[in-house]
């Protein structure tokens, strides 16, 4: 008999996306307040983790159509390349640069290409964490 | 500034990364790894060449100059071992591609492999404590997947054990770690020595001196080898060899960089304990040798007595024993590589892994066999192959220094391990044909020929080394003379 599960449904609906709003703010506030990419990626993957709690794992699948095994791969191929930016330009290995620009909306904004780096450790955070909990749900 | 440092690292990186994604496509992977193997070997060559045209290079990590940014350090000793690491690795490489098996191949081997390359490569090249335990843990952490890689019940059971220990000893490294940083307040590896030496060791330095000893002890089989005969017997053949060959190379490493860089002062203290330690270890690596009657062990417990003899030379610390330490460590990479996987082919060959069960091999695998009596000599210490060259040294400067009793033993050990070696050649090659060999072979004629081209290109190396000793002395010596006046590596690092 299937357990009726409304309330945890509707919950979820609601909650993922407050967690994954949260996350984002996170990961952007890390140059100059607690956060940053690992926080960050570990805040939305216990977001995709809740959904898969909720909704069962085929279900977030076709929703979700990413490879988290992929996912961490192109992570840290982000953080490689941020790190052989700096080679290109004739600068030490991993050299990060920044600068201030102005954004239409933003209005003068520090733009730093750790950022850039930051995604890359926030995707392979996302991928490991998720993969090894699909890795150990699957029973086989 | 050289940023051609910091290729030795990402060349195996950027290939882990991108084999990920063809986890399916088995011939792109093994042509990828091969060639990424290749450039890393010419990338390890170029920076040899640099520091011997152009002395010690450094490169600092985004610009920031050291203290406080991390610094890639290649002097003569890092640069000689990224090359030999970059060989081994390749060679390893290759092999697998006939002996490993798809199954394993398409479950993310080379990567991982690939990952064990990036921490061996980074914990040489780093000149910061804390780097050095996370390119040890990049390197734990691939080793740990490779061990249990295939999920053979011998290999789950080893690798408990294995993972156990190690994240004990990384748990003390950092606390080693933490407490040097309490004392000095430093941890780039030159601002260390420099305020060690400043502060004068003694009291609470010698504790934390101590605690290092025992965490590279732990890695690299000194006197703590407990875990090492075990885990060393249970992943397939490729997997061995360079676990042998690299992985308790790096506790070594580290054990003669900080023992020559930061904690050179009070020898009473720290380096009559590394004697004490390295005579254990060959005593007991060589009743293990002696003791056991099949293959992997006995193979396992010649890389514990050599162990032992290499740190013997840092504990004799005069530039005769250092040269020889250095020496025989490059010798000793090569050459336990080529050892495990000439024994991983007899093994294959005979079907069984007890010495008393095999026999007459001669007739039908007669390159092998000459083969892996050229490797024990060599291992042994045989004038014209290359372990003799280092050997001589260290002895020559363990008499120098005065440790009788460690000499002899060293001179011991050495018996100890022609015997135990010869003694698998005699059971193997000689004798009466048993009737396991011969028909395991017959229908792989050409992957037999493809792995013993392999051991063949180790082999050449081996005997390369031999006979231009003359010709590897002259790198060998800039090397040694670095460990010898720490003040050549702290000058190139803390410059201007």
């Amino acid at each position: 008999m299937k357990p009726n599960d409304v309330i945890l449904k509707s919950v979820t609906q609601v909650a993922a996306v407050i967690i994954l709003t949260f996350s984002i703010y996170l990961f952007m506030n890390g140059h100059h307040h607690p956060g940053g990419g690992f926080i960050g990626g570990l805040s939305m993957a216990s977001a995709i983790v809740l959904l898969y709690l909720s909704f069962g794992i085929e279900k977030v699948r076709e929703n979700i159509r990413v490879d988290f095994k992929k996912l961490a791969a192109i992570g840290v191929l982000i953080a490689i390349g941020t790190g052989m930016a700096g080679v290109v330009f004739g600068q030490p290995f991993l050299t990060q640069a920044f600068g201030y620009r102005d954004l239409p909306i933003f209005g003068t904004t520090e733009l730093a290409s750790a950022l850039i780096f930051d995604t890359g450790v926030a995707l392979a955070v996302i991928g490991t964490a998720v993969n090894i909990i699909l890795s150990i749900s699957e029973d086989r | 500034m050289n940023n051609t440092l910091v290729l030795p690292l990402i060349i195996p990186l950027l290939t882990a990364v991108i084999l990920v994604f063809l986890q399916g496509r088995i011939h792109l992977q093994r042509w990828i790894s091969g060639a990424s193997g290749l450039a890393n070997i010419a990338a390890a060559a170029y920076i040899l060449y640099q520091v011997k045209t152009d002395g010690i290079q450094t490169l600092y990590m985004s610009g920031w100059a050291p203290p406080y940014g991390i610094v890639f350090v290649a002097d003569m000793l890092a640069a000689l071992l990224v090359l030999t690491t970059a060989l081994i690795g390749t060679c390893c490489i290759v092999y697998s591609f006939r002996s490993i098996g798809e199954e394993r191949e398409k479950h993310y081997y080379y990567p991982l492999l690939q990952f064990l390359l990036v921490g061996v490569m980074g914990s040489f090249l780093t000149g910061d404590i804390f780097n050095l335990f996370v390119c040890f843990e990049v390197m734990l952490i691939s080793s740990y997947a490779l061990i249990v890689h295939g999920g053979t019940k011998l290999q789950l059971r080893e690798s408990l054990k294995y993972i156990l220990i190690n994240i004990l000893s990384s748990a003390l490294f950092v606390a080693a770690v933490a407490y040097l940083y309490g004392v000095t307040g430093a941890l780039n590896m030159a601002d260390l020595s420099v305020r060690v030496a400043e502060a004068g060791q003694g009291g609470i330095l010698n504790v934390i001196a101590m605690l290092f000893m025992i965490v590279f002890a732990l890695k690299a089989g000194l006197f703590l080898f407990f875990w090492l005969p075990g885990a060393y017997s249970a992943p397939p053949t490729a997997i061995r060899t360079i676990f042998a060959a690299l992985l308790t190379k790096v506790g070594l490493y580290a054990l003669l960089r900080t023992f020559t860089l930061i904690f050179y002062h009070d020898h009473s203290a720290t380096h009559s304990w590394l004697g004490w330690m390295a005579g254990a270890t060959m005593v007991l690596g060589a009743i293990g040798a002696l003791a056991y009657k099949d293959v992997p062990r006995i193979l396992n417990y010649n890389v514990v007595i050599s162990v032992g003899f290499i740190v013997f030379g840092l504990v004799s610390a005069n530039k005769d024993a250092l040269d020889g330490a250095v020496f025989y460590l490059l010798h000793d990479m090569i050459g336990k590589a080529l050892l495990f996987l000439l024994g991983g082919m007899i093994i294959a060959v005979a079907g069984t892994k007890k010495l008393s069960q095999m026999g007459g091999l001669i007739r039908s695998h007669p390159y092998l066999g000459w083969m892996f009596f050229v490797t024990v000599l060599a291992i042994a210490g045989i004038p014209p192959f290359s372990g003799f060259a280092g050997k001589l040294m260290i002895i020559r400067g363990g008499f120098a220094a005065e440790n009788y009793l460690l000499a002899t033993l060293s001179v011991a050990s050495s018996l100890v391990v022609l015997y135990s070696l010869i003694r698998i050649f005699m059971a193997a090659f000689w004798g009466e044909e048993s009737e396991r060999a011969g028909g395991v072979m017959e229908e792989r004629k050409s992957d037999y020929r493809f792995k013993l081209l392999c051991g063949a290109g180790l082999l050449v190396l081996v005997i390369a080394m031999g006979i231009g000793a003359e010709w590897v002395y002259g790198f060998v010596s800039e090397a040694g003379q670095t460990l010898i006046q720490p003040a050549i590596y702290i000058d190139a690092v803390l410059k201007e």
